[in-house]
């Protein structure tokens, strides 16, 4: 069992997650009460990396973060390293690639509230943090657990976009994916099984965590 | 009496109202200037009674036309001006309660009255329980609650901020006649000593003669007649009394 590579992701899971919830939030707000035209293109761009393959995102990114293109030159003369092939563009890169499994379950779930519900908080003077903080995020707290669970599970098991900006440098852009990848490589079938398997109760955990509803008894 | 002989006795409309819109098919047109404390909105359903107050609270933009509130515009499409609804100090209650249910009732009642210092918050909370017959309620959760009992939550929720107006839609149909006369008369009084004019939707007529000092005659999207329910709504009286002696006959 690589524990660097466990490590690396659950720090790289939870930093994800939680940007992703900061990013999320405000931004399924905003789509269930605009009425901008281009919000439909929003939309689509934020829906993005469920259909994209994510090798063609890694490539993007590898691109973009890298020498080549001026932010990636900016970010390396001010910080004094490259962001591709770092933690930190890893986290970019899965910030991206999660963001549609943290949005949906959050727009759904605000989309659920009944508008009479908004319409009423509106009429009593709440403005667009007052009805996220409390009135949206409340009411739909469960579809904020699924996104949280969601995003943290997604990152977890990230592989395509991982490898293509990170590379494999262990501890600091080896995650437990690219560790098992690198067991099959090597015909350590033994040691694949055991990190496959911590990969596989941990996703299981995690969603028995979201269906579990304490109390609730089937009929 | 017109709107201009109106004026020209030195009376003043408080909301003057020009608004055209179309909803899907349907086509609105509202205009009338609003005299008196309370209002009734008169009109078959789909006559576009709830979309006129919904224009007027600000939850729908009108296509063209403008809405002045006392000496306040709230709407002029031709300026671009549009007041949000919460700025518009207008109450408006639905016959849906929609209460915020992982809120109690005293939260509820209290989302209004944020710039309140806290001892009056209390008190405003309790006052308006109190008008309302809902005093034992105040920390039972909506779910908790039955229809009546939620409409009249709502009530007290969009009154207690005391707004310079209320738009209420049938806000009395979950209640039942007694509770309906019981408070109605309460509510009118309340709404008196504030002098805060009230915008009130119905089709029931015996409804429209009971409270109105003034009838807003709604049909197809138009206003076709405003003036006193006695006058307004003759044809519409003579109709129902011939019915209920026909009723009583058979």
């Amino acid at each position: 069992m690589d524990f660097q590579a466990l490590w690396l992701t659950l720090k790289l899971a939870t930093i994800t997650t939680l940007v992703l919830l900061v990013v999320a939030t405000p931004l399924a707000c905003w789509l269930l009460l605009s009425r901008a035209r281009w919000k439909p293109m929003i939309e689509a761009l934020a829906g993005l990396p469920l259909l994209l393959p994510p090798t063609v995102l890694g490539f993007y990114l590898l691109v973009l973060l890298g020498p080549r293109t001026a932010f990636g030159r900016s970010y390396e003369a001010l910080s004094g390293h490259q962001l591709t092939f770092s933690f930190t563009g890893l986290v970019i890169g899965s910030v991206l690639y999660s963001l549609p499994f943290a949005l949906q379950p959050m727009t759904s779930g605000f989309a659920a509230i009944d508008r009479a519900v908004l319409d009423a908080a509106v009429l009593l003077g709440a403005g667009p943090i007052r009805l996220l903080l409390h009135i949206l995020l409340p009411l739909a707290r469960r579809s904020v657990l699924a996104s949280a669970v969601l995003a943290f599970t997604h990152t977890v098991g990230e592989f395509g976009v991982v490898l293509m900006i990170g590379g494999d440098i262990p501890g600091s852009t080896r995650t437990l994916s690219i560790s098992i990848f690198d067991q099959v490589q090597e015909f350590a079938y033994a040691q694949a099984n055991r990190t496959a398997l911590v990969l596989l109760v941990f996703s299981f955990a995690a969603l028995l965590l979201l269906y579990w509803r304490p109390g609730a008894t089937n009929v | 009496m017109s709107d201009q002989s109106k004026i020209a006795n030195g009376h003043q409309p408080f909301l003057t109202t020009r608004l055209e819109s179309r909803l899907g098919s349907f086509s609105l047109n509202a205009n009338f200037s609003l005299w008196a404390p309370w209002t009734v909105l008169f009109g078959p359903s789909g006559a576009g009674k709830t979309s006129v107050l919904r224009l007027l609270a600000g939850l729908l933009r009108p296509d063209r036309g403008s809405v002045s509130f006392r000496d306040r515009t709230l709407v002029d499409t031709a300026q671009g001006v549009f007041v949000p609804p919460g700025l518009r100090s207008i109450g408006f209650v639905t016959q849906q309660p929609a209460l915020f249910q992982h809120m109690d009732v005293a939260e509820n009642v209290a989302f209004g009255l944020r710039k309140l210092p806290l001892v009056e918050r209390h008190r405003r909370i309790e006052a308006m329980l109190h008008l309302l017959h809902a005093d034992s309620l105040a920390n039972r959760r909506p779910a908790q609650l039955s229809g009546g009992e939620q409409q009249r939550v709502a009530l007290a929720r969009a009154l207690a901020p005391e707004p310079g107006m209320v738009l209420l839609d049938e806000p009395f149909s979950a209640l039942d006649a007694m509770s309906k006369e019981r408070i109605l008369p309460r509510l009118a009084g309340w709404l008196q000593e504030r002098k805060i004019p009230a915008f009130y939707v119905s089709h029931d007529l015996a409804e429209a003669f009971q409270t109105a000092a003034e009838v807003i005659v709604m049909r197809e999207g138009q206003v076709v007649a405003q003036g006193p329910a006695d006058e307004v709504l003759v044809a519409e009286r003579a109709s129902l009394l011939r019915y209920l002696r026909a009723s009583t006959s058979t």
